[in-house]
């Protein structure tokens, strides 16, 4: 099947295996942060606040004295828990609002899309500030931010293939044949729909990883004392010439897992697509 | 060849033409902030008062140690009853725009702080009844009540005095074209960019005015606005970040100087506003959490030992500080065997705090202090207004604020403790509290107002309504160019009489 | 012309939105104005004044009213008209976006072009990289670590912080180089990746088969055959890429305390100043919806194949 042979094209590019093996690194870490964290991630250690680098603390340690590679692996959490929820949201509203769309026509369909089009044309991050304002400073309302910010994309992808697909000459005798409305759907529509959601949803998950590293950087993702990559960095910035070890690796952390999740997102979107190189 | 030579020799005469003949001095002074409007009326921003400082004179003004001496107002005198103050006026001074100042420009001015609608200072001077014109160099101020911190307010916004014919002619917009009688004139403000003032020269006191302009330059980012004082780009900067000290110490060409804040940081807990006070309504509760807390430790860790730990509604070096019940040591069996009398061995309360630097960091010090004598304390973070907005609704258990204190005494704790209080959002309410701080406000003797204040002062921490616990001290950043600099407590830079 | 019809109703929602936004934003701003006393008077004062008693629908007709007529009313925490604000903040952030574009394309198009040359090889693969590197990067991290390495340890360029060209140009480039090096990097990334697909299918087209087959020059075919009609893709999505930079600088200028008007939303979210959030909200999204025109436009004019049809 094609599903197989995209999967073989997918593992046999190296970047694509190492960048897969990179992202499995991240989760295993977040989901092994108890064994793996040397310290308690939150509790404040007033004996050594803003300590360079030591054999102890091998990334130095924070404003109230906490370890900073225990918050690193802790804060996986939430940067992973960012990067996924907000695009499942999205996915899980678009493609019944998308299938709705697509196949009502009409007033329905062009007061959707011109929603669609309005939330397009104010940029991500500045919906997604202004969500998270309105919801007050949490990491769940973050992520619901971001998945509400994140959504009139999916929701534009999904009608577009419903459109695409719903004239194509199998479906249409699908119908002829006197399939339901709903059978069809689910049968000849969903699973076109996967291939572009699912590139669409790997681009989506980097961009809301970001997205929490920012609003956790602006005060408005996750909350003291627990750690957020967006969090320590905004704690960093204040001690940028004192302590710089604390702005240094968790910006890299964010680097390398959006990094990494892109380069799934272009191997996915090269191995899935048959137009691309 | 002979082109470029001719193009160099023109360019550099235009260049020498566009530099003045003799250097004017301009002092630059870097803002943490972008001022609201220059109207003294509505401006409500902390930062707006070091421009109107330079700008707008005012009735009174404080002393660093905080007396109150003469400005626009030469002479004050209290009724026999304290129910009205007459004040002398000084002669001769002029607004920016030429017009006259005299006892018909102050009536104007303080019944346009009465009567503006959404004016801030409505709430300070409040109580002033009428303005009668005695002469033409003297004011009468009837008051509702006797009220001796009146005049502490009119060495702020409410005593600063604008052009009665500007106010008329710009009406609401009179703030983006300010036209008042201080040192330096308005000239331009470009919005988050910078404002312009230049010196008046028909000032009544311009013989201790040395500079020519002065410019304060908005910079919200504490390493940008130090990097700027560094370059010599700005000479003063206010409010410097303890963090931020070392650099400008280890910097041969800059110095700092602080002074204790006449405010405080603290955390209200309700004690008995709607349901959400159940938590702390045991007042042994409150007080264990009070000794849990190692403010010394504190101070010392997260600011580097530049605040000042204290426990009273005014700084351990103010002249109305209790000596008497100064900051305590940490003392957790202490705290332990009141929650054990109280009956909750664990007690647990939520705390909230805007997502601002210096109380984030402190707060999950604190919390780990409380857990150490088995009080659970969670933080939860909200937006500054939405908090305020919580804790008038009693939706709270407990929030971390802070005030930014008044010259006198009685505007850090008169609304913040008395039954019905504006800032009591506690809910505190103790008749002999309220019979103390109210005779205080009518008794013009300062040692006399002293002793009601210890007394008071021993009520708040016997009841603990809210736990004060450090105060800043305002540190204001300055090239060692700058002669003739001393701070005040209340931050503000006096540009008069500064010189390079 | 049917995308020009359908910018109004567009608009009209975006504008519904953007008041709801301010519905949305929690606290009210009568209270966020009444300062730390919160008298309750002059709350009252404060939402009379701005219509903030009066029910929501009354207040929009109020508010599109004004905008239709290009006012967006005062900075409740400034009292300077808001279009004022607009007016002064806009050089700044289009310097901001031009330079960043600048460098983005400068780095962006050789790098696409090159590695769609090398289509394939060590070049290729460390140029996607790379250029995946610049989409990956958060930009707000950069604008630290740009800050450490070149403000803090080097002393090279001040930390943040703006200077007008016009008041001293060359303080001016040293205080818009490095948000415009942050900037540009991601758009950068973008550009190359476009180009190199562009190059990529006109390096397939017929007409450069033709030239090889003539045997003119490689480096002719590339720079004069191919990479004039590669151009064409690259610089409509250029016109987008510029829209978004526009309004997409947000936290890069909060970091390097740039006054354009990316601050000018922050600041205003987070002092509850709503005829600021509006105003910028909006404009944003009409420069962006009119970049995307343009680009349209663009496309349709220099490309014949379109034109025909």
């Amino acid at each position: 099947m094609t599903d197989a042979r995209a999967l073989r094209k997918l593992v046999r590019r190296p970047m694509v295996l190492a960048a897969a093996t990179v992202v499995a690194g991240f989760v295993l870490v977040a989901l092994a942060a108890p064994q793996l964290a040397p310290f308690d991630p939150v509790a404040p250690n007033l004996l050594s606040m803003r300590k360079p680098p030591s054999a102890v603390h091998r990334l130095g340690t924070d404003e109230v004295g906490r370890d900073v590679l225990s918050r690193l692996i802790w804060g996986a959490r939430a940067s992973l828990l960012a990067g996924v929820i907000p695009v499942t949201l999205a996915v899980a509203l678009s493609v019944p609002l998308g299938l709705l769309s697509g196949y009502a026509g009409g007033w329905l369909d062009s007061v959707i899309m011109r929603v669609t089009d309005a939330m397009l044309s104010i940029p991500f991050l500045i919906v997604a500030i202004a969500l998270a304002a309105f919801l007050g400073p949490s990491l769940r309302n973050a992520m619901l931010a971001i998945g509400i910010a994140a959504l009139p994309t999916f929701l534009r992808l999904a009608r577009g293939t419903v459109l695409a697909i719903k004239t194509e000459d199998y479906v249409e005798a699908a119908r002829a044949l006197g399939c339901s409305r709903p059978r069809v759907a689910g049968r000849h529509i969903l699973p076109n729909m996967l291939a572009p959601l699912l590139v669409q949803s790997s681009i989506t998950v980097a961009a809301a990883i970001i997205a929490e590293a920012s609003l956790s950087f602006l005060g408005l993702g996750q909350q003291p004392p627990a750690p957020s990559w967006g969090s320590m960095l905004n704690a960093a910035q204040r001690y940028l010439s004192q302590a710089p070890w604390m702005a240094l690796y968790p910006g890299l952390a964010i680097f390398c897992i959006v990094m990494a999740v892109n380069v799934l997102g272009d191997g996915l979107r090269d191995a899935l697509d048959p137009r691309q190189q | 060849m002979n082109v470029t030579r001719i193009l160099t020799a023109l360019l550099a005469s235009l260049l020498l033409a566009a530099t003045p003949a003799h250097a004017e001095s301009v002092l630059r002074i870097g803002l943490n902030d972008d001022p609201d409007a220059l109207d003294p009326t509505i401006s409500r921003a902390y930062v707006g008062r070091l421009v109107f400082a330079a700008l707008c004179d005012k009735l009174f003004d404080v002393t660093p140690d905080l007396k109150i001496v003469p400005q626009l107002a030469t002479g004050y005198e209290w009724a026999a009853d304290n129910r009205a103050v007459t004040l002398r006026l000084r002669p001769n001074v002029k607004f920016h725009d030429g017009e006259p100042f005299n006892a018909e420009a102050v009536r104007f001015n303080i019944e346009r702080h009465l009567t503006t609608p959404g004016s801030f200072r409505k709430s300070e001077i409040g109580e002033i009844k009428s303005v009668d014109v005695v002469n033409d160099l003297t004011v009468r101020l009837n008051l509702s009540q006797p009220l001796v911190p009146l005049l502490a307010a009119l060495t702020d916004r409410a005593g600063m005095m604008i052009s009665p014919k500007a106010a008329k002619e710009l009406g609401d917009r009179f703030g983006t074209r300010p036209v008042c009688a201080g040192p330096f004139k308005f000239v331009e403000r470009v919005a988050q960019g910078k404002i312009v003032l230049q010196r008046f020269a028909e000032y009544w006191d311009k013989g201790n005015v040395h500079l020519d302009r002065v410019e304060f330059v908005p910079i919200t980012d504490s390493t940008a606005r130090l990097a700027s004082l560094r370059s010599g780009d700005l000479q003063m900067i206010e409010r410097v970040s303890p963090t931020d000290l070392a650099q400008i110490r280890g910097d041969s060409k800059l110095k700092v100087v602080g002074v204790p804040e006449l405010g405080f940081q603290v955390i209200r807990l309700n004690v008995a506003n709607g349901p959400r006070s159940k938590a702390l309504a045991d007042v042994r509760v409150r007080q264990a959490i009070d000794a849990a807390i190692d403010r010394e430790a504190l101070v010392k860790s997260v600011f580097n030992d530049e605040y000042i730990a204290g426990n009273q509604f005014v700084s351990p070096s103010s002249a109305y500080y209790n000596k008497k019940l100064p900051v305590k040591p940490r003392d957790v069996a202490r705290a332990r065997q009141l929650l054990k009398d109280a009956g909750q061995a664990n007690p647990s309360f939520t705390l909230i705090l805007p997502p601002e630097r210096d109380r984030q960091e402190a707060a999950q010090v604190i919390q780990a202090m409380l857990a150490e004598a088995g009080i659970t304390m969670q933080l939860q973070s909200q937006e500054n207004v939405t908090m305020l907005e919580a804790g008038k609704r009693g939706d709270f258990e407990a929030y971390f604020t802070f005030w930014s204190g008044r010259p006198d005494p009685d505007g850090n704790i008169f609304t913040h403790y008395t039954c019905k209080g504006a800032q009591n959002d506690s809910h505190y309410c103790n008749a002999e509290f309220d019979a103390l701080v109210t005779k205080a406000r009518q008794v013009a003797d300062p040692a006399q107002r002293k002793q009601l204040y210890d007394k008071a002062t021993e009520l708040l921490l016997r009841d603990v309504p809210a736990i004060h616990l450090w105060h800043r001290r305002v540190f204001t950043g300055l090239s060692a160019r700058v002669q003739g600099f001393t701070p005040h407590p209340d931050g503000i830079i006096r540009v008069k009489g500064l010189k390079f | 012309m049917r995308r020009l019809a359908v910018l109004v109703p567009t608009l009209a929602i975006v504008s519904v939105l953007i008041f709801s936004l301010q519905k949305l934003l929690p606290g009210d701003a009568a209270t966020a104005l009444a300062g730390e006393e919160g008298d309750p008077a002059v709350v009252a004062a404060i939402r009379a004044k701005y219509f903030l008693d009066r029910p929501v629908a009354v207040q929009y007709g109020l508010w599109l009213g004004r905008v239709l007529r290009g006012d967006f009313g005062d900075s409740l925490r400034s009292r300077i008209p808001v279009a004022d604000l607009i007016v002064s903040k806009l050089p700044v952030t289009v310097e901001l976006a031009a330079c960043s574009m600048l460098i983005a394309l400068a780095i962006g198009v050789p790098a696409g072009v090159l590695s769609a040359t090398r289509q394939g090889r060590p070049l290729d693969v460390a140029a996607n990289f790379v250029a995946l590197s610049g989409l990956s990067v958060p930009h707000f991290w950069l604008g630290i670590m740009l800050i450490l390495l070149f403000a803090v340890q080097l002393g090279w360029l001040p930390a943040s912080g703006y200077v007008a060209p016009w008041d001293d140009w060359r303080r001016n480039l040293t205080t818009i180089l490095l948000p415009s090096v942050v900037l540009g990097t991601g758009v950068a990334g973008v550009m190359m990746r476009h180009a190199r697909s562009a190059m990529l299918q006109t390096l397939r087209a017929d007409y450069v088969r033709t030239a090889r087959a003539k045997s003119v020059p490689e480096s002719r075919v590339v720079l004069k055959h191919a990479l004039r009609n590669a151009l064409i893709p690259v610089v409509t999505l250029g016109a987008i890429e510029f829209g978004r930079l526009l309004s997409g600088a947000v936290l890069t200028e909060q970091i390097f305390a740039i006054p354009g008007f990316g601050k000018l939303l922050v600041d205003g979210v987070f002092n509850r100043d709503y005829a600021v959030v509006q105003a910028v909200v909006l404009v944003s999204a009409i420069f962006y919806l009119l970049l995307n025109l343009l680009a349209d436009i663009l496309y349709f004019v220099v490309d014949p194949r379109l034109r025909g049809s």
